[in-house]
């Protein structure tokens, strides 16, 4: 079967041009996939209850150049993501929908305004087209902390589609979306994105604005596409990067066409392998595909090298004080007063905001409060908190000094293929250690892809990870759309899900 | 981690622990402490923390009056209002 619903964005637009397809086409193809589908997979959250949304297109071409497009030769002025459907994950909010973060303690919560990057889609003619699954509040690795049970990973239903933006990877392998914005603070959307056979791209902090992104961790989290392929990564990232007054943390930064990096000779070009990365630790299969994907790389003539980031064995222990003190700080808004879920048994402030918060957070967001309250304590700062930015702070130096040798650093995304579900849900720290690879890219604030390299022997999909300079997903674009050119693994697909 | 009391925290981030989970929560978090304090190996004299990737200070804006979110709007998504108020428990007591 070969649906609209199996086309990538790029692909889309082509047939819009050609009036080969209407946007209702699409959109009722795609509603079909996710009706067959959905019901096995989980990655929608609501589907039944959230309308698409569609702005109509600029009607200059000022405005037009404004949001990522150039105009076609035969004056077209769409933007190459008119009228694509988009999923969003459902930590980031879009006017009149509800945004949970699969959350029981945002249940019902209506986002009042757009996001950012929402606001730049519709600018730019793309659908938003549906809420995907994820780890509550984006705390997890495997889609099965989510309030509204796990989502599945299309490649075999028994296993995690990854996470936390599980729901968007899953959604778009499994061709029941064209592609999905997803949010990464450790890994969470290169890491599903490896599982489930995708590319996903985590932006530089700063390129991509995340005013209305509910927030975890403020100096990790990033927004960034989910995709079928490396072209329609950089389409996406086209139109959602760029300075945002709304967000101080965005940078004022120019924002390429990332389109012109597609197609581009990878001659010379060096990329170093991190020792530190190849350890006890990576599954055999995963290793065996990162040697193939190098062969392959060397074969269209980059030249690659050994080079060493010496913290990175600390990265996980500095993420997991980072980050959930960062969380601990941020999800101190939920308590009951202003929105979402009260427990209205209590009879004093301090017991509802007690009991709406013991009520409404799931054990692993309650695991991370605790944690991150504890290391921002009165007596324990200095020693976890302060301890731990220093230790970031070499951890960021080693990027500065590997990125001195090469243009880019090849890793695994993931140390082994889809775990099964349950698997690591009783052993919070198995879980965690599953961001390994992915974790020191967000400390660092570097921009970081994850692309197919392989299969295993069953069958699942197998990531790779380039890594690049602050503000270079050019050279991300490059490296990846090179090999990916050279390769069919983004072509593979999952088969229908029938247990 | 001898230290760590779950009660204290979690009475320090206002968050309600039933007596039955308050043991396995309290092993699991004591567990993850162990394992980040490995970051007492690491040697970081003279080092400045990074609190954040950019080297970002002091961004301003004009102080501008902008059109916002009006209240009637916002208030759709709380729990309890009175009025243009959020209504929460008492927290004075009566005098009696």
């Amino acid at each position: 079967m070969n649906s609209l619903a199996d086309k990538t964005a790029s692909e889309l637009s082509e047939l819009y041009k050609k009036n080969s397809c209407t946007q209702k086409e699409i959109l009722d193809s795609l509603t079909q996939a996710i009706h067959s589908k959905d019901g096995k997979l989980n990655a929608y959250v609501k589907f039944e209850q959230t309308r698409p949304i569609h702005r109509k297109p600029p009607a200059t071409k000022a405005r037009h150049q404004n949001i990522g497009g150039q105009a076609s030769a035969d004056g077209d002025l769409r933007s190459p993501l008119w009228g694509v459907p988009i999923a969003i994950k459902d930590n980031i909010c879009v006017e009149g929908q509800e945004a949970s973060c699969a959350s029981k303690i945002l249940q019902n919560y209506i986002a009042p305004y757009n996001a950012t990057v929402i606001e730049k889609l519709l600018d730019a003619g793309a659908v938003i087209f549906g809420r995907t699954n994820m780890d509550e509040f984006a705390f997890g690795s495997s889609c099965e902390t989510s309030f509204y049970g796990p989502a599945k990973n299309p490649w075999d239903l028994a296993r995690v589609p990854g996470g936390s933006s599980g729901g968007s990877a899953a959604s778009v392998a499994s061709r029941t979306a064209i592609a999905a914005l997803g949010s990464d603070t450790g890994g969470s959307i290169r890491q599903p994105a490896a599982l489930c056979g995708i590319v996903g791209l985590k932006p530089t902090y700063g390129r991509v604005s995340r005013y209305g992104l509910i927030a975890f961790a403020s100096s990790l989290d990033q927004i960034g596409p989910m995709t079928r392929d490396v072209r329609d990564s950089a389409l996406l990232l086209n139109v959602i990067a760029g300075y945002d007054p709304k967000d101080s943390t965005s940078a004022d930064v120019p924002v390429p066409d990332y389109t012109s990096f597609l197609g581009q000779s990878i001659k010379g070009m060096k990329i170093g392998m991190p020792k530190e990365y190849f350890k006890e630790g990576l599954s055999k299969e995963v290793g065996e595909a990162i040697k193939s994907a190098v062969k392959k790389l060397e074969g269209l003539g980059a030249v690659v090298s050994e080079v060493s980031l010496p913290h990175t064995e600390h990265a996980v222990n500095v993420y997991y004080i980072v980050a959930p003190s960062e969380a601990s700080s941020n999800l101190a808004r939920f308590d009951g007063v202003r929105f979402g879920y009260r427990n209205k048994s209590a009879q004093t402030l301090k017991e509802m905001y007690e009991k709406s918060r013991g009520d409404g957070f799931g054990a692993e967001a309650k695991r991370r409060i605790i944690l991150g309250t504890f290391a921002l304590s009165s007596g324990y700062y200095d020693a976890y908190y302060l301890k731990a930015m220093k230790v970031r702070t070499k951890i960021k130096s080693d990027f500065d000094e590997a990125f001195k040798k090469v243009d880019v650093l090849l890793t695994p995304t993931a140390p082994s293929p889809a775990f099964k579900i349950g698997e690591k849900t009783e052993d919070p720290l198995q879980m965690y250690l599953s961001d390994i690879y992915t974790i020191s890219a967000n400390l660092a604030g570097v921009p970081a892809i994850s692309i197919p390299c392989g299969f295993s022997k069953n069958n699942l999909p197998i990531g790779l990870q380039f890594l690049a300079k602050p503000f270079d997903e050019g050279t991300l674009f490059k490296v990846s759309h090179a090999f990916e050119q050279a390769t069919e693994f983004h072509k593979q697909k999952p088969e229908e899900p029938s247990s | 981690m001898s230290e760590f009391n779950l009660k204290h925290i979690a009475s320090l981030a206002r968050l309600h622990f039933e007596e039955k989970d308050l043991k396995v929560f309290e092993s699991q978090v004591a567990g993850i402490l162990k394992f980040v304090d490995e970051l007492r190996k690491v040697n970081v004299d003279g080092v400045e923390p990074t609190s954040h990737p950019l080297p970002l200070t002091n961004v301003f804006r004009e102080d501008e009056i902008k059109p916002s979110l009006n209240v009637e709007e916002f208030q759709k998504n709380s729990p309890q209002v009175r009025g243009r108020f959020f209504e929460v428990p008492k927290v004075i007591e009566d005098k009696s």
